[in-house]
C-alpha cells in the first residue's frame, strides 16, 4: 500500500488516439515527508505519518514544532497517519509521486463540497410531485412516518438538513499519467471537493485477496 | 492564465491550426475508421480520411474543448457537423475561402437557400471590411484562445 497526500487542481480532458475523449483530474502531489513512525511497542500499532505543504516556523505551535525539529524535518502543513506502508521509510525520507504506477488504481480520499441546507430531493434523491393541477407538494418530503403506533418517526428518516462538507472515498480510479518533474498525478474522472483542496490519495485496496 | 491544468491541456492541442473564423468554407480532413470485410467475411479494422468541405456557421468552447460546426449542402439537404479542434480524428482543417460576416453564428443560414444562403467573400483584412460591429464582437473570443487569435489585421 502506497499513500500520499496532495492538492487537488482541477479537472480536464485529455484526447485518446482513437478520438475519444478522458475525463481526467489534476493532483499535485509534492514529495511527503515522512515525520515520525509509530511502532507496536510503543504507540500499539504501526502506522507511518506523512506530511505534506510547506508551512511557516512561527505559524506552528511550539510543542510541534519540537517535534518536527526532534525528528530532525522541515514543519508541514498537514499531517496523516497511513498504515500499510511501515518498514519501507525512514523518518526524514522523502515520498516522491512515482510511489504511484500509470494504469494502476487508487483510492482518492478528500471533503465534499459544501452544499448548505438542503432538502430531500438533492439530499437524498428524493422525488418531487406534481408542479400543476393546484398540487402545493412540488419539493416536500411526504409523510414521514405512521400514526398514533408508532407515534414518532423512525430514526435515520431521510430528512432536509446539511449536505457536503464530509469525507468522501472515490475508489478504483485509473492513474492515467504520473508527472515526476511536476510531481503531478492525472487520474481518470472527478474526486471530491474543491480546487486546491487537501487529498489523500492511496493505493486501491478493492479486488485484493486477503492473504 | 498558466495553471496546472491549462499546462496539461497544452501538451494535448494542435499548433498547427490555420487561422479561421465563421463564415470561412473550410475543408476538415476527417479520419474515419471502419470495420470492412477483408475478404471471406474477415472483419478488419480500416482507416481512411474523408473531406467535408462547407462554411464555418459557429464556434464554441476555449482551450481544448473548442469546438466548430460545419454546415454544407448535400443534394439540397442541409448537412452540419461538429468537430472537436483538437480531437486526433480531425486531421487537418483548410482554409478554401474568407467568408465576411457580421455575425458570430451563421444559425440564420439554416432557413435560407439558394442564392440566400450565400456568405460574401472576404475582400480584404478585417479592419477594412467596415464590419466595425463584428471586429468588436469577435476580438475577446479570439484572443482568449491562441490557435484562433485574429493574427489577420
Amino acid at each position: 500500500m502506497k499513500a500520499l497526500l496532495g492538492t487537488k487542481r482541477g479537472m480536464t480532458q485529455i484526447w485518446r488516439e482513437d478520438g475519444s475523449r478522458l475525463p481526467v483530474t489534476v493532483i499535485d502531489l509534492e514529495p511527503n515527508t515522512v515525520t515520525a513512525l509509530k511502532t507496536e511497542d510503543r504507540d500499539g500499532y504501526d502506522a507511518i505519518q506523512l506530511g505534506f505543504g510547506a508551512i511557516r516556523a512561527k505559524c506552528v505551535a511550539k510543542p510541534q514544532l519540537g517535534q518536527f525539529a526532534k525528528a530532525g524535518v522541515e514543519p508541514r502543513r498537514h499531517l496523516r497517519e497511513v498504515r500499510g506502508m511501515e518498514g519501507e521509510y525512514a523518518v526524514g525520507d522523502q515520498v516522491p509521486v512515482t510511489a504511484f504506477e500509470v494504469g494502476s488504481k487508487v483510492d482518492v480520499v478528500g471533503t465534499s463540497k459544501g452544499k448548505g441546507f438542503a432538502g430531500t430531493i438533492k439530499r437524498h434523491g428524493f422525488s418531487r410531485g406534481p408542479v400543476t393541477h393546484g398540487s402545493q407538494n412540488v419539493r416536500r418530503p411526504g409523510s414521514i412516518g405512521m400514526c398514533k403506533y408508532p407515534g414518532r418517526v423512525i430514526k435515520g428518516k431521510r430528512m432536509a438538513g446539511h449536505m457536503g462538507n464530509e469525507r468522501v472515498t472515490v475508489k478504483n480510479l485509473e492513474v492515467v499519467a504520473v508527472d515526476e518533474a511536476a510531481h503531478q498525478l492525472l487520474v481518470r474522472g472527478p474526486v471530491p471537493g474543491h480546487d486546491g483542496a487537501l487529498l489523500l490519495v492511496r493505493t486501491s485496496w478493492t479486488g485484493k485477496k486477503k492473504s | 492564465m498558466s495553471t496546472p491544468v491549462t499546462q496539461i491541456e497544452e501538451k494535448y492541442r494542435k499548433t498547427d491550426l490555420p487561422d479561421f473564423q465563421v463564415g470561412d468554407q473550410v475543408a476538415v480532413a476527417v479520419l474515419i475508421r471502419e470495420m470492412g470485410s477483408g475478404g471471406r467475411g474477415k472483419m478488419e479494422e480500416k482507416t481512411r480520411t474523408q473531406n467535408f468541405i462547407g462554411d464555418v456557421i459557429a464556434m464554441q468552447g476555449k482551450g481544448i474543448r473548442r469546438a466548430f460546426t460545419v454546415r454544407r449542402v448535400v443534394q439540397g439537404e442541409g448537412v452540419e457537423r461538429v468537430f472537436p479542434l483538437h480531437s486526433p480524428l480531425v486531421q487537418s482543417v483548410t482554409v478554401q475561402r474568407k467568408g465576411d460576416v457580421r455575425r458570430a453564428k451563421l444559425y440564420d443560414l439554416r432557413g435560407k437557400s439558394g442564392k440566400a444562403a450565400r456568405i460574401k467573400e472576404r475582400q480584404h483584412g478585417r479592419d477594412k471590411a467596415g464590419g466595425g460591429a463584428s471586429t468588436k464582437k469577435k476580438t475577446p473570443s479570439a484572443s482568449a484562445d491562441a490557435p484562433e487569435a485574429n493574427t489577420e489585421s
